[in-house]
């Protein structure tokens, strides 16, 4: 469906006016600036609603609310806009966190000043940004975004982060260079495999194109590695632990629980859309090391001395669940990833901003330094409690139904890798339950000073997190009845179909 | 010979729900509503909370008692019925709906929960009176009853999975209840940790299921049965077995349920004895079609209950903690219990019956228990106790019903389940009945034996007790519970005998009516047979913890003794099977991860990392300026690539 109205472009644009009028913003005025953020991220969510409410379920188009511009014309490259239901439910989920990151990010610059302000500045700049790569149409387009985010990324970890926050910058950095680079010059080479013209970086243009196995491989395997990287997937994901620890807790929600799925939405948007051919050819690689990830993520969050580095952790042991449905590709895993990459981000968004709560209090993330704390804050224990067991994939919070249909869906193809992914599941009870037994339970610790529980403020950022989490666990269907469709078209594309189950007809007695 | 398989499709598809089984849901809502509400209102509903929690859950008692009667009315091919509640999961090749399935099992299920669950509420107003944390006890309590119904009125494999981790949570977080002691918050975690292997089981046989028949729900499982491998059917079962075992504290999964004894006692009566801890039994019943047409499965679910049977019973005799003990009695009926199951059609009914009568003298002993510890400062150390029929003579005559109900006393509840599953343990051919007829009729023998001796050590004797302590009889909410319970210790068996419960449950259990087959011994010889081992067990009990004087410390006991009160070293095997090797690759693999994975297995770019940071460290303020340039290198390389070609 073609609508007359620019919906993403108008999501992307009020974040982009907001953080131009917060870095213009006046030295009196500086003090509003998080009141001024945080409207503007509001608008921003409301603008994403009214375009969900155009958006059609039963479209025959795998995009829409497609706006199209000529931008480069002499190279292909086109303004191209427009969304499926994975997409439009990744863009509803980051406009839902953002507000309630700069919620949270209240009081993450306490000196105030033009810091304070350049610190909300960045978290929209960063917005328009991810809005903005969901919503490209255009390979190039998709390309300049994931790149472009990464400079308010880098400000926000390297300003604004710990005391290795330079060292997590730049590491971070790095890796994403590399990996943008490597798909660099695979999607120019893709460019020239396909129809070229004026719009020739167009999705749908690159889309079932006819080349040599040797060369769609090779291409695979560029743009492969860069969303590897972002995922991330072992052994591709030392940056992440670094990064989330040196970030603030609200820096790194945006970073594991929105940036991270650009990995998995790319694997499926590019790597299976556009080269099905070499995705089936890479396939038990590629599922060998997503379970390596489930494993190898949960057995590192146990290990973990540090709170924020292990809620890492458990996001790449999530993500390989998620990377091990995409290749499955069956419809119910296809589903059950998609529906977890939104889950991931209301669970990693609860886990790290109440940890971020705690570790203000305790001024130390360290798991050690806590302990009795249910007996200090009994309401702040309590939603870190129900944070966790979202973590660990508990029946009746979101990431469960989509985890159990990865499993259950990947299990028709390769029982032997689903299997062993289950492992994961008894290693997230370990990695959960034995942070909450260190730091909550056991007696009353003596502090010097009292500590206030879960503040107004607080509960305005936790309760709609856990309000999503309960009703998506519950209640998965808005969110899938977004993301079937789109599941479905682009199966059709990639020309898979489920393997069936033998006995499905049951047999007469 | 006739076979012992019925075919599934004999059993009648559920219909739609009328009349109060449409409300179904509601047994579930009330609860529910009730935790959410003492959950939410916080510290303001600390005076009304209980008794608001108490009263939702006696609601569910009465609307199930009406489904009840409405199921009685009509015939015996219309008593399933199934509720569509709304769609959980569409993806085109999995289609599900959430939706509730009343029939004989599941409304014999609820009658349990909701009755002996109302009466541990009731109990616990007295029991846990005193404790500040009484409102969150109770939301725990709701929650778990809500999470039970879920459990057993589930009509698929993936909504009883909501209800099987719900009570995971709910015993989690009870048997944590008092959590500032470390060694409660340690117990709460092996129960949750040690159901997760179980769980590994239940999502394997989901996928299992998924692969082979295409759907998870009970009747289109049921009903493609026979289209399955026997490869297939077998897997699953041992997939739902494995499950089991972690919720029923099977071997080799038993090692939660000793410790999970932390929680308040009124937890260890309703959770951890009489209705959580059987779901296992409950998910091999509701599983029957596939069971049958799996007999290497069924065997190993035999097989499993014949050795959790005898663990249990042996660990229960070298017990001085009266919670303890009776939690490895639990253990050992459990095992009764899976045993019958795995024996299929002839033992389905009798592994349900068992279950039922059990939910009450168990529970009524451990309110019994409850009612002495609170008599006596807390202890559980039966060493310490003795004689203290005198002292609480309520505590005394209610427990001792719940205990001639457990030997299988002649009469007595136990009696009408247990020695069914002796005489249904004989039936078959080659060795197995003789092993598991024995293995049963022996293990009558020892329960005999440790359940007299727990009784004789707290309540008949000489007094141990030191003199700070003043055994008194608990308050009346307390005791009337408990007065219940032992008059259903005392004649359910006989009344369900009597109206016939096994023949009425066997349409859903057995796909048909029930079949009797003949025992390798005649029936007689093992009624005897059972009643002088039974006789024995209480003898020798009798001579050393009665007539003899107990010693306050225990004696150092031989090898096996000890090796019973270490629960037969279940701790030390996970501890150097699992444990310490985990930790150990835990430490390796975070090594590994902070320096060698950057180092090796990412080669150059790690590298390139470590060497490039120290001196853009430096370079930090021109950092924008360098990905500006990397950035414009590469679109001067698209450009130059462009202009090359055209």
């Amino acid at each position: 469906m073609n609508t007359s109205f620019p919906w993403l472009t108008l999501i992307g644009l009020i974040p982009l006016i907001g953080s131009v009028v917060l870095f213009a913003l006046p030295a009196g005025l500086a003090d509003k600036a998080k009141q001024i953020a945080l409207g503007f991220s509001l608008l921003a969510l409301l603008a994403t609603i009214g375009a969900w409410t155009q958006f059609n379920y039963g479209s025959g188009e795998q995009f829409q609310l497609t706006e199209t511009h000529e931008w480069i014309p002499q190279f292909g490259v086109s303004y191209a806009l427009g969304v499926d239901g994975i997409a439009l439910s990744l863009i509803i989920m980051s406009a839902i966190l953002v507000p309630v990151c700069i919620l949270a990010a209240w009081h993450d610059v306490p000196e105030g000043g033009s810091r304070e302000k350049q610190y909300f500045a960045w978290m929209l700049f960063l917005e328009v940004f991810m809005i903005g790569v969901f919503a490209a149409r255009d390979v190039f387009l998709f390309y300049v975004f994931f790149e472009a985010m990464l400079i308010p990324v880098y400000f926000l970890i390297g300003s604004y982060g710990g005391p290795r926050r330079q060292y997590a910058a730049v590491k971070f950095l790095l890796f994403s260079l590399a990996g943008g680079l490597v798909m660099l010059v695979a999607l120019i080479a893709l460019y020239f495999h396909g129809p070229g013209g004026t719009d020739g970086f167009l999705v749908e243009r690159l889309t079932g194109l006819q080349m040599s196995t040797t060369a769609e491989r090779w291409m695979w395997v560029g743009f492969f590695i860069a969303f590897a990287i972002k995922a991330p997937l072992v052994p591709v994901h030392t940056w992440l632990p670094d990064a989330a620890e040196q970030s603030k807790p609200a820096v790194a929600t945006l970073l594991v629980g929105v940036l991270d799925k650009i990995g998995t939405y790319g694997m499926i948007r590019f790597c299976l859309q556009m080269f099905p051919g070499a995705s089936e050819w890479a396939t038990p690689v590629v599922i060998i090391l997503a379970v390596i990830s489930v494993v190898y993520g949960a057995l590192l969050a146990i290990g973990q001395t540090d709170l924020m580095r292990l809620i890492s952790y458990t996001s790449i042991s999530h993500f390989g669940f998620i990377v091990l449905g995409i290749f499955a590709v069956t419809k119910t895993s296809w589903s059950g990833s998609s529906l977890y990459m939104v889950n991931h981000g209301f669970s990693t968004a609860a886990l790290f901003l109440i940890a971020g709560m705690l570790i203000a209090r305790r001024g130390s993330s360290r798991i050690l330094d806590f302990g009795g704390w249910q007996r200090v804050v009994p309401g702040l224990a309590g939603v870190f409690l129900i944070a966790g067991l979202s973590g660990l994939s508990l029946p009746g919070l979101a990431p469960f139904v989509s985890e159990i249909m990865v499993i259950v869906g990947s299990f028709s193809r390769h029982p032997i890798a689903a299997g062993i992914a289950t492992v994961g599941v008894v290693l997230a009870a370990l990695y959960i339950l034995l942070t909450y037994q260190r730091m909550m339970t056991g007696p009353k610790p003596e502090l010097a000073e009292g500590v206030r529980d879960i503040t107004g403020r607080e509960k305005a950022v936790v309760a709609p997190l856990i309000a999503l989490l309960l009703v998506l666990g519950f209640f998965p269907k808005p969110a899938l009845d977004l993301i079937n469709p789109a599941v479905d078209k682009t199966l059709q594309i990639v020309g898979v179909s489920d393997p069936a189950a033998p006995a499905a007809d049951g047999s007469a007695h | 010979m006739t076979s012992l398989v019925f075919p599934a499709a004999e059993q009648a598809a559920a219909a739609a729900a009328t009349g109060p089984a449409a409300y179904a849901w509601l047994l579930i809502a009330f609860p529910l509503l009730g935790a959410a509400i003492l959950l939410l209102a916080g510290r303001r509903s600390d005076s009304w909370g209980p008794a608001l929690a108490t009263g939702l859950s006696w609601a569910s008692f009465g609307l199930g008692v009406a489904i009840l009667v409405q199921m009685l009315g009509l015939g015996a091919e219309e008593r399933g019925m199934r509720s569509r509640l709304f769609e959980l999961i569409n993806t085109g090749s999995l289609k599900l709906d959430a939706g509730l399935l009343v029939d004989q099992l599941s409304i014999s299920f609820v009658m349990l929960v909701t009755f002996v669950g109302s009466l541990i509420h009731v109990y616990s107003l007295g029991y846990m009176e005193h404790d500040v944390d009484k409102r969150r006890f109770f939301a725990y309590l709701n929650l778990f009853v809500a999470a039970m119904l879920t459990l057993v009125l589930a009509d698929s494999y993936l909504v009883l999975f909501f209800g099987w981790e719900g009570v995971g949570l709910a015993s989690y977080l009870l048997i944590g209840f008092w959590n500032h002691n470390p060694a409660y918050a340690t117990a709460a975690n092996k129960a949750f940790i040690v159901n997760r292997v179980g769980d590994i089981g239940m999502i394997l046989a989901l996928g299992m299921m998924f692969k082979t028949f295409g759907a998870v729900d009970f009747a289109s499982v049921n009903e493609r049965v026979g289209g399955a491998s026997q490869t297939a059917l077998t897997l699953i079962g041992l997939f739902l077995l494995l499950a089991a075992c972690g919720k029923s504290a099977q071997f080799p999964l038993q090692s939660w349920l000793g410790d999970a004894m932390a929680g308040p006692t009124p937890v260890s009566a309703l959770i951890h004895a009489a209705t959580m801890v059987t779901a296992g039994v409950y998910l091999i019943v509701r599983s029957h079609a596939i069971f049958d047409a799996a007999p290497d499965a069924r065997l190993a679910v035999t097989i499993v209950g014949a050795i959790t049977l005898l663990f249990g019973a042996v660990v229960g005799m070298a017990k001085d903690d009266i919670k303890k003990a009776l939690a490895a009695s639990t253990m050992s009926q459990i095992g009764y219990m899976m045993l019958a199951a795995g024996l299929g059609p002839v033992g389905y009914v009798f592994a349900i019956f068992h279950l039922i009568t059990h939910g009450f003298f168990k529970a009524g002993m451990f309110l019994g228990a409850g009612s002495v510890m609170h008599g006596m400062d807390n202890q559980v150390d039966m060493r310490r106790f003795g004689n203290l029929s005198g002292a609480m003579k309520l505590t005394w005559a209610t427990f001792g019903l719940g205990w001639l109900a457990i030997i299988g006393f002649p009469g007595l509840s136990g009696w009408w389940s247990k020695d069914k599953i002796i005489e249904a343990a004989f039936v078959g051919e080659g060795w197995r009945p003789w092993v598991f007829g024995l293995v049963t009729l022996f293990g009558a023998g020892l329960t005999a034996f440790y359940m007299s001796r727990l009784f004789f050590m707290t309540f008949q004797g000489k007094k141990r007790w030191t003199d700070e302590v003043h055994p008194h009889e608990s308050p009346a909410t307390m005791t009337v519970p408990m007065i219940i319970l032992s008059l259903g210790s005392l004649a359910l068996g006989a009344i369900l005998a009597m109206v016939k419960f096994p023949e009425w449950l066997a349409p859903v259990t057995n796909g048909g009516h029930l079949e009797h087959r003949e025992p390798v011994l005649s029936i007689p010889a093992i009624q005897i047979a059972t009643f002088v081992l039974m006789a024995l067990g209480i003898a020798v009990a009798w001579m050393k913890y009665w007539r003899d004087d107990v010693p306050v410390v225990a004696p150092e006991g031989n090898v096996l003794t000890k090796a019973a009160r270490a629960d037969l070293f279940q701790d030390d095997v996970n501890e150097t099977v699992f444990r310490a090797p985990g930790a150990g690759l835990v430490e390796v693999l975070d090594d590994l991860d902070r320096g060698g994975v950057d180092k090796v297995a990412v080669g150059g770019l790690g590298g390139t990392t470590a060497l490039l940071s120290s001196k853009l460290r430096r370079l930090q303020n021109g950092f924008a300026r360098s990905y500006a340039l990397t950035m414009l290198a590469g679109v001067v390389a698209l450009l130059g690539a462009v202009w090359v070609i055209q």
